[in-house]
């Protein structure tokens, strides 16, 4: 992208104040927020022209160009954070599978609609409450981000809410549709709110929201949507998979990639 | 062009900045400049350097750069090229901050405007829809909501239950 613009010094000037140690935790942190937008986003987005009907299709393009809103502001204050001379795009289209700190339920693959709704409901009723504490962070720039997306994370999560209980209480083969979806994303929610070494330091020096906090408002909202969707609560206690916070991704990340980044690598610093 | 630079010969001030500005139209709703819409945050002369500030309405707003680009090109009209153009994010947008006359343009055009104090706080009332959206074409309020995601980000699509017209909400925010 082009530098028409730049951030404002008083979002700048709070960077310089973070000792070594926390600003590089503070990078992985804020990488792992734009990798994760961005391949949500990026997953959304390959659904654009293929929707169920056309205003869904909009909702999933459109829900797809908020999170990439959100990522383009997350990897910009992730470029001056390392202070490397990279830049968002660099971020973006020249690292590894293995350097990318997404959780792993926004690389499952779109699978049929209600996969996709269950996907994108599991990561809303994370995003929604999360972004609302983060709006707290001492952190100027990160409450800054969070103050924007939020009330767009509030249509997001509306969105896929509404539809869980569309296609639970809707018909027999909706409802068998999402019941497999559910069993099987379960087992990739939980790694949201489970804290990695870098997340429990942030926590730890008050930086970003304490995911335990979290977790009443996420059940909350989880059981009534449940409920309203006639659908049974899944188990608490399951097989659950981890490891995408900390570059341990499935296959799947390497399919998105490859296409993601082809451009770039093809055809290095090529820009429209 | 050598007229023009000659016409400023006179001190930059805000005002003319803010004047100008009011000239720059946003690229998706061609009828509302940038003032109407409430981003232009703030606008600041220290002899010929100016600072112009802005804000996204949505975070992937795709009409930010060439906004940014008609700002620059306005001034630059104008003979004024140093031109610095910040994004800001916090005070995140709202749709109060449109104004009165946005608002009526908007209507005209075709597209309703924003209905106050209806901004995020009933979202998760799941399957309720904001208060009354006048249809700009017929004003009746016997409209209904179609999907919460429209043609752009900003907008919300509705269709009137009279005279049946589909139309562009824009959005509460």
């Amino acid at each position: 992208m082009l530098p028409v613009m730049q951030a404002s010094p008083a979002e700048s000037a709070a960077l310089a104040a973070y000792p070594a140690a926390v600003r590089q935790q503070l990078f992985q942190y804020v990488l792992q927020l734009a990798d994760t937008s961005l391949i949500l986003g990026h997953r959304l987005s390959e659904w654009c022209g293929h929707g169920p009907i056309l205003e869904q299709d909009l909702a999933m393009a459109n829900i797809a160009l908020d999170l990439l809103g959100e990522t383009r502001s997350l990897y910009q204050y992730a470029a001056e954070l390392e202070g490397q001379g990279r830049t968002e795009d660099d971020l973006a289209y020249l690292r590894a599978a293995v350097e990318y700190r997404n959780p792993l339920l926004v690389e499952q693959p779109n699978g049929d609609f209600a996969a996709t709704i269950v996907r994108q409901f599991l990561f809303d009723n994370f995003h929604y409450p999360f972004l609302q504490q983060l709006k707290s962070s001492p952190d100027e720039r990160l409450a800054g981000i969070a103050e924007k997306a939020v009330k767009e994370a509030a249509y997001h999560l509306k969105w896929s809410s509404e539809w869980v209980i569309r296609l639970g209480d809707g018909t027999p083969e909706s409802r068998l549709r999402v019941e497999k979806a559910i069993a099987s994303l379960w087992r990739y929610a939980a790694e949201l709110t489970t804290p990695t070494a870098t997340e429990k330091a942030l926590q730890a020096a008050g930086l970003i929201p304490d995911y335990a906090a979290l977790q009443p408002a996420m059940a909350a909202h989880l059981a009534h949507v449940l409920q309203e969707a006639t659908l049974p609560t899944p188990p608490a206690a399951t097989f659950a998979l981890a490891g995408g916070k900390e570059g341990r991704h499935s296959e799947h990340l390497g399919y998105i990639l490859t296409e993601l980044q082809y451009v770039q690598r093809a055809y290095p610093g090529l820009t429209w | 062009m050598m007229e023009k630079l000659t016409a400023n010969s006179q001190p930059l001030t805000a005002e003319k900045i803010w004047e100008l500005l009011d000239e720059v139209l946003d690229p998706e709703v061609p009828v509302l400049s940038i003032l109407d819409l409430g981003i232009v945050r703030g606008v600041r002369v220290a002899g010929e350097q100016v600072t112009v500030d802005i804000t996204p309405t949505y975070s992937g707003c795709p009409a930010m750069n060439t906004i940014a680009t008609d700002i620059r090109l306005r001034l630059l009209a104008e003979g004024i090229p140093n031109v610095t153009i910040r994004n800001q994010l916090s005070p995140a947008w709202t749709t109060d901050w449109m104004t009165p006359a946005g608002r009526q343009k908007l209507e005209a055009y075709g597209i309703a405007p924003p209905v106050d104090g209806t901004a995020t706080g009933h979202l998760l009332n799941l399957f309720g829809q904001d208060t009354a959206v006048r249809c700009p074409h017929c004003k009746s309020d016997n409209t209904r909501l179609v999907s919460q995601f429209g043609s752009t980000a900003c907008k919300a699509s509705y269709q009137c239950n009279d005279c049946y017209e589909p139309f562009d909400y824009f959005k509460c925010h």
